[in-house]
């Protein structure tokens, strides 16, 4: 592990230490409302490491729901991680240690990350694009870790108004949206998964918008139709 | 069956069926095999579209309908846009338009 590595993983990680521990927080808060304590948050944060998931357990827990509810639950909610697989194939089956944390710990946010990083960039030069992979999977997942226990430590306790604080995921989206935007020669894919997700929403509404748009968007990327800068940057 | 039990065995089901869906396109392609063009086309369009999608699915629950029709988010959104073409700092650009937006919340709307 070198000195630039670590320090463009902590560096890229940052913003997402914000939303991390916000988010982590307010899962806290609520389990713990429900009777669950630190130690319960801390291990759902170990074990799941995902947001939106682990804020639908608080209602599973709580209201007792059996446990093929609660597996079809976690379909459909985490269904949108088999695609971050599928397109982080390449990249990751040549990481030859490990790689069951990787594909573990691949979230939205940090799919956001590994999937952008560019060592042939100038300001990447000298990054171990494995060692990067690795650092940043497991900062994030610390931060996660972290928010789940506070949150559940501070419980009531907790009068820091915290309300817009969860916008910091939102802007990162963005500033990696804008940068890919910047980057990319062709603007299909980036056009095509807004028009579809906001499409889907119309049709079925925010709450199942995501698994349908991921599905039209992977298909319709793959026929290699459309949204293709050069055919011969894949053979 | 008691609450403990319960929880455990929930929480567990949780975490190994969502590792499983993380873990699906590796069990289906393993080393050695094959990734079909169509696959591979994938892990350089999709990070595109899937940012959409999520600046999207971040904003889901905006109401555009009703007061404040969704001003502070599209003004926040614009903060971190045009911060992000003119400087190029990431960090910058969230601080900045979480700042904006958490003023935005609590004094303006």
């Amino acid at each position: 592990m070198n000195k630039k590595t670590f320090k463009r993983a902590f560096i890229d990680s940052l913003p997402i230490m914000a939303g991390y521990i916000i988010m982590g927080m307010g899962f806290g808060v609520l389990i713990q409302k429900e009777g669950y304590n630190f130690l319960w948050s801390g291990i759902m944060g170990l074990t799941i490491l995902g947001g939106s998931m682990q804020y639908v357990a608080v209602d599973l827990l709580g209201g007792a729901v059996s446990f093929l509810t609660t597996a079809v639950m976690t379909i459909m909610i985490n269904g949108r991680y088999f695609f971050y697989g599928l397109s982080m194939l390449e990249k990751y089956r040549q990481v030859k240690k490990g790689r069951w944390y990787l594909q573990f710990a691949l979230t939205d946010e940090t799919y956001s990350l590994v999937s952008t990083m560019d060592t042939s960039k100038p300001e990447n030069k000298g990054v171990h694009l494995h060692a990067y992979y690795f650092l940043l999977s497991a900062l994030n997942h610390c931060y996660w870790i972290i928010g789940c226990v506070s949150g559940a430590l501070l419980g009531e306790l907790a009068n820091f108004d915290s309300r817009g604080m969860e916008f910091a995921m939102t802007a990162l989206f963005v500033t990696i949206f804008v940068d890919q935007w910047r980057e990319a020669k062709n603007h299909f894919s980036a056009i095509f998964g807004v028009a579809i997700s906001l499409i889907f929403i119309l049709i079925l509404g925010a709450d199942n918008f995501v698994i349908p748009a991921m599905l039209i968007l992977t298909v319709v990327l793959m026929s290699g139709k459309v949204g293709q800068p050069k055919e011969e940057d894949y053979e | 069956m008691n609450k403990t039990l319960f929880s455990v065995i929930s929480i567990a089901i949780i975490a190994i069926v969502t590792y499983f869906i993380r873990s699906l396109a590796f069990i289906a392609f393993p080393k050695g095999k094959e990734i079909p063009a169509a696959v591979r086309r994938l892990s350089n369009t999709l990070p595109y579209g899937i940012m959409g999608l999520l600046v999207v699915y971040c904003l889901k629950d905006t109401s555009i309908l009703s007061y404040p029709y969704g001003l502070p988010e599209l003004i926040s959104v614009a903060v971190v846009v045009i911060l992000q073409i003119w400087r190029k700092n990431s960090l910058l650009s969230v601080l900045a338009g979480t700042v904006c937006y958490m003023i935005l919340i609590r004094t303006v709307f």
